[in-house]
């Protein structure tokens, strides 16, 4: 009996264990593949005029996504402007003002709105924005991303802010300073690694968003018109191009689909170079 | 003159500028606290019941007593820090040279300009340079902003604090990387730049070693001439060392803190008048 029990015991901790390790290998298998993959069939139509040149209609040589990386650099900056004032006030309310109940229902009101499927956040913006301005532009779309980005900056935010010790915000007020000076001057400073990583991640997130931009931001291969006109993105070509019929389009979709997946990456590592550097 | 800035007040300036005789004028500095019937809570815990007492100006007040029975939530209602906490609540009156504190038209910030406080763990800003960290009180609320009265306060701060001759050529380090000793004085220093007329500290020694507790006590017996010191402490031996008037609390059965005894520190350390302070004294509890 008791060898039984032994006997057993061993061989359920192998299984678990080996399923632990398979699965965590199966993770970083599926990141491995899907950037070797864009890598491999991306990589050979990236050159310089791919970046520098703007798309050809079919049957021309050479052209590019420069204005849909512009493109995708103004949505994402534009949304970023939008979210972060925003998204940063609401983490301070959640963490430095909020009373318990208040700031409770906020928060689980960001953290739904955090698991909006992102193709109703490009409807709603859609309904707000595109029906009553009639026209597709870049800054309803701007608007679209900035709402998928704000409940992810406002709980990093909140996060952050709340590792700041109390003892520095009771020095602060001791010395006469108000609540908000405190916040600003003391709290955030504290907290701004965190911060600044929690508005990278969402950055990230929005750069390869494509349904909400099918509703907004609509595509447009000529570049920047302005804020209240269509305008290009990466995510929005690669769908265009990956569903065209055309063998040269789906060269430039990979290619465009690594440019994207190498953004993002960047980001990633900027991320992890601030975390690391923080807890140093 | 000196009387004259610290005032503020043009009523009290003219009563004053009638004082010919300067011992009268002795008798009005400022700094002095007249409690009473002061009550606190913690939402629906009463911390602190009933204290009604008076504290000198320009003296040392120590607050001894053992852990729980509120001392430090005393402390906290006369800079109006306690309602910082979620829930917490203050009724009675603490009246600061004869305005009190909790009046509808004062305003909690004005009142913790007045009254400084230096905390249990030393808390200098971290992402601040010593010199920003004595400035800070300073600069944040606008008061001050150019360089020239900043560095003069700055030093006389450190100066007053006993910290100037060992920080005077690390200004830009850090604040964090001084020792805890240091950092505990870098505080009281930041705490004195403000100007105030009373300086709250809350067992300032509890997290520092004797060598470092000695320089502290010892810049206290100065800083008393010039602002009215309150002092936590559990240290029973600290307060009689430093203090001038000593108040004892304790906790009741209802778990609320009350003043038990209150007087000179010779007094209630050599012949206390109550049988629980003499207990706690000599150590048979707390």
């Amino acid at each position: 009996m008791e060898h039984y029990s032994y006997n057993r015991r061993r061989w359920v901790n192998r299984v678990m264990l080996g399923l632990c390790i398979g699965s965590a290998g199966l993770c970083i298998m599926v990141l491995v593949l899907i950037l070797g993959y864009t890598l491999y069939q991306g990589i050979s139509f990236v050159n310089l005029s791919f970046i520098t040149q703007s798309a050809k209609p079919i049957g021309e040589a050479g052209g590019g996504m420069h204005n849909e990386i512009i493109g995708t650099l103004i949505l994402v900056g534009l949304a970023t402007a939008i979210s972060l004032p925003v998204g940063l006030m609401t983490g301070i309310f959640l963490s430095e003002f909020g009373g318990p109940r208040l700031a409770s229902a906020v928060r689980f009101t960001a953290d739904v709105l955090t698991g909006m499927p992102s193709i109703v956040v490009g409807v709603f913006a859609y309904i707000i924005l595109v029906r009553p301005m009639h026209a597709f532009s870049a800054i309803s779309a701007g608007v679209a991303l900035a709402i998928i980005m704000i409940p992810v900056i406002a709980r990093t935010a909140e996060e952050s802010l709340r590792l700041v010790p109390n003892s520095l915000r009771e020095a602060a007020l001791a010395l006469g300073i108000s609540r908000w000076r405190t916040v600003m001057s003391v709290v955030v400073p504290g907290a701004l690694a965190g911060i600044i990583t929690g508005v990278m991640l969402a950055m990230a997130r929005v750069a390869g968003e494509t349904a909400p931009l099918m509703f907004t931001a609509l595509g447009n291969t000529f570049g920047y018109q302005g804020l209240g006109k269509p305008i290009g993105a990466l995510p929005l070509q690669i769908w265009r191009y990956a569903m065209s019929p055309y063998k040269v389009w789906h060269q430039q979709a990979w290619a465009a689909a690594f440019l994207l997946v190498l953004m993002i990456l960047t980001i990633s590592i900027v991320v992890r170079w601030l975390t690391s550097r923080r807890r140093a | 003159m000196v009387l004259k800035e610290k005032t503020g007040y043009t009523i009290l300036d003219n009563r004053l500028n009638c004082l010919k005789d300067k011992t009268l004028i002795a008798t009005v500095q400022k700094g002095g606290f007249s409690i009473m019937g002061l009550k606190a809570w913690y939402r629906h815990f009463l911390a602190l019941k009933d204290i009604t007492m008076d504290i000198p100006p320009r003296a040392i007040t120590a607050i001894i007593g053992p852990s729980g029975c509120g001392k430090s939530t005393f402390i906290r209602c006369l800079n109006r820090m306690h309602e910082v906490a979620p829930g917490a609540r203050v009724e009675g009156k603490v009246c600061l040279d004869g305005d009190d504190i909790y009046d509808k038209t004062a305003d909690p910030v004005v009142i913790r300009r007045r009254v400084g406080m230096v905390f249990q763990r030393p808390n200098p800003f971290p992402a601040m340079s010593v010199f920003d960290n004595v400035a800070a009180g300073l600069k944040l609320t606008r008061l001050h902003s150019r360089r020239r009265e900043l560095v003069e306060i700055v030093e006389q701060s450190l100066r007053q604090a006993a910290l100037w001759d060992e920080v005077k050529d690390k200004l830009n380090q850090s604040g964090a990387s001084l020792s805890g000793g240091q950092q505990q004085r870098l505080c009281i220093a930041r705490a004195l730049a403000v100007k105030p007329e009373v300086v709250l500290m809350d067992e300032p020694c509890s997290a520092l070693d004797p060598t470092a507790t000695t320089k502290i006590e010892d810049l206290m017996g100065g800083l008393a001439k010039e602002y009215t010191i309150v002092i936590v402490t559990h240290n029973m031996q600290q307060a009689a060392r430093v203090s001038d008037k000593a108040a004892f609390f304790l906790m009741g059965e209802d778990r609320a803190g009350s003043l038990v005894e209150y007087g000179d520190t010779n007094q209630l350390f050599t012949n206390p008048k109550d049988r629980r302070t003499e207990d706690y004294i000599t150590g048979r509890f707390g």
